[in-house]
């Protein structure tokens, strides 16, 4: 018999395999695209997953470290000429920055609170960027066109797609290190009781703030991605609430506090919704989004533990 | 700057009506409703309609409003909050997330995102009482929305109905061994906090736009309003409301209009991390 491990290590090989020889094998680059939205969300629904599947707080506000990553790095490319390679890095750095300022004073609230509070510092970002001339105002910045690498900008979806891949292993292996190691059994401590496991000797407030900082540096990054991959960001591209629902959305309704949970939730429901959107037409604009708000309502009050929960009841007996 | 104020302090009093109906099912149920922005939505474009289709003007037609609120309350009671009441935060915070995503997307669908208003109600023009000059039908649904929390005061502290409420919001299982029954009180909660926001929204067509994501920046200031005011506490709300309206109107006059929402969430985030109890909070 394999043990578990090695059989879960040869899925993972074979996914990677497969997801490598996807764009070779799919022409056009609608799908391409569709494949990167799914990348881009499984990767953010992890990094979300973190704070609210594993530390237990749910952040409605993470579009806050999203737009962050995002406006840093098209600064830095249309006002100082650096390539965005360097500023994706850096503009994680500042969503990191930002979540280690935010989370002092947030992280000591609980349930509806923090969610409220995060909703309130997305907004106020929002409406911040919206009225600063200096980084474009209500109409932002818009990236020069000139193709290469250094600037990150193709003609073909096939090089956003490797790009969005190497991102992905890199996000589902930096939260599954944490999630796996110590961090990830303190996070579940306190998520399960925080007073319990700080009278266990867990620093609550520092792992706390870890878990939001590790999640709030990938939405960064993934956030500045995003802005090379569209070539424009604005206040309401980057810091819209929806950006922060679609997060939640998909790791719920993949599984919260699994690993797996969010990148399966992506793998549903970003098909779906463009599914939608290209059968309606035009007339369908807002359609995916109804969709999304009646599978979130369904899934709450059916099956809270989401699609994971739903394959493991039903599915092989534990242990397996 | 007394018109600054004055403008200040109806607006605040229409914020603190909308927030005493999100307390008031917070405070009993613990449950707190991220949908009732949408429901002032929902209020709005009632009354909007009545007097689009029919001529009706609002003044006359925000009892339909609150009927209508009612019965969305009891029905999102019954239909979603019963089910998830007991579930973890995540499961209550994202069904009623959910929720408002849905009603907005339902009134994007079928009213399309226009933003519309009414041409000329009944009330309307402006008034000048001692120098200040306010707006007429700002005063009418301020007015409205002070006989309304007096009201709700009134029910909630004075009447045996009331007293109902309380035990339930004290203590669950001991009101029903007292011959409360909570699921009932739950119900009705739903339905009076409800009806309080779609008296707001009714009254506010006089005076502000209709659209479908107009809820959304009322949801957060309701919820602003109600930490502000601190957990369980209606007069907290009702205090909290006014608070914000005199704030958005200040930084609205000395900084930007634009920025109004920015220095209340930002006023709001400093609350919740020097005081997270709240001005009044019984926690």
């Amino acid at each position: 018999m394999v043990s578990a491990r090695a059989r879960n290590l040869a899925l993972l090989g074979a996914l990677v395999a497969l997801l490598i020889a996807f764009p070779f094998v799919v022409r056009g680059a609608y799908p391409k695209q569709v494949a990167i939205l799914v990348l881009l969300y499984g990767a953010l629904g992890s990094a979300w997953n973190v704070v609210g599947g594993y530390v237990g707080r749910i952040s409605l506000g993470h579009a806050a470290f999203f737009g962050i990553g995002a406006y840093v790095t098209m600064w830095l490319m249309t006002a100082q000429h650096i390539t965005p390679w360097i500023g994706m890095a850096v503009g994680s750095l500042g969503a990191a920055g930002l979540a280690l300022l935010i989370g002092w004073p947030t992280l000591r609230l609980k349930g509806h609170y923090f969610a409220m509070a995060t909703i309130a510092l997305g907004e106020v970002l929002r409406i911040v960027f919206n009225d600063w001339a200096f980084v474009g105002g209500a109409s932002g910045l818009e990236a020069p066109i000139h193709v290469s690498w250094a600037t990150l900008t193709f003609r073909s979806q096939t090089p956003y797609y490797f790009i969005a891949l190497a991102f992905a292993v890199l996000t589902a292996g930096l939260v599954a290190f944490y999630v796996e190691g110590k961090a990830g059994y303190y996070w579940q401590a306190i998520r399960g009781d925080e007073s319990a496991a700080a009278s266990l000797g867990v620093d609550t407030a520092r792992y706390k703030m870890n878990g939001l900082v590790l999640s709030a540096g990938v939405t960064g990054l993934w956030g500045g991605f995003f802005a090379v991959h569209v070539g424009f960001v604005n206040p309401d591209s980057v810091f819209d609430i929806l950006i922060s629902v679609q997060m939640v959305l998909v790791a719920v309704l993949g599984g919260i506090g699994s690993l797996v949970g969010p990148w399966l939730g992506a793998l549903i429901l970003l098909p779906l919704g463009e599914l939608t959107r290209v059968a309606l037409g035009g007339s369908g604009r807002g359609v995916d989004l109804l969709l999304y708000a009646l599978v979130i309502v369904l899934i709450t009050v059916l099956q809270p533990g989401g699609i994971l929960a739903l394959w493991r009841r039903h599915g092989t007996p534990r242990g397996s | 700057m007394a018109d600054v104020l004055a403008s200040g302090l109806l607006n605040g009093l229409v914020y603190a009506l909308i927030a005493m109906g999100l307390a008031l099912i917070w405070g009993i149920m613990d449950v707190i409703n991220f949908a009732h922005g949408e429901f002032l939505m929902i209020g709005m474009y009632t009354a909007f309609w009545l007097y689009t289709l029919f001529g009706l003007d609002p003044v006359s037609t925000f009892p339909v409003a609150m009927i209508v609120l009612a019965f969305i309350g009891f029905g999102t009671y019954h239909l979603i909050i019963r089910h998830i009441m007991t579930g973890p935060p995540i499961v209550q915070i994202l069904a009623t997330f959910g929720l408002s995503l849905l009603l907005r997307q339902l009134a994007f669908l079928f009213f399309s995102p226009n933003y519309r208003s009414l041409p000329h109600t009944l009330v309307h023009g402006s008034l000048r009482v001692a120098g200040v000059q306010f707006g007429l039908p700002q005063a009418v649904t301020a007015a409205a929305a002070l006989v309304a929390a007096a009201a709700l005061f009134y029910a909630i502290y004075r009447t045996r109905w009331g007293l109902a409420l309380l035990t339930v919001a004290e203590d669950r299982e001991t009101a029903s061994l007292m011959g409360v029954d909570p699921g009932r009180v739950n119900a009705q909660v739903w339905m009076v906090g409800s009806a309080a926001v779609g008296l707001a929204g009714a009254l506010m067509t006089m005076f502000f736009y209709v659209f479908p994501g107009v809820g959304f920046n009322f949801s957060l200031l309701a919820f602003v309003a109600v930490s502000l005011g601190g957990f369980g506490s209606m007069l907290g709300a009702f205090i909290g409301g006014v608070i914000i309206g005199l704030v958005q109107s200040l930084a609205g006059f000395y900084l930007d209009p634009a920025l109004q929402n920015a220095v209340v969430f930002g006023m709001f985030l400093l609350v919740l991390w020097l005081r997270p109890q709240g001005l009044f909070g019984r926690w």
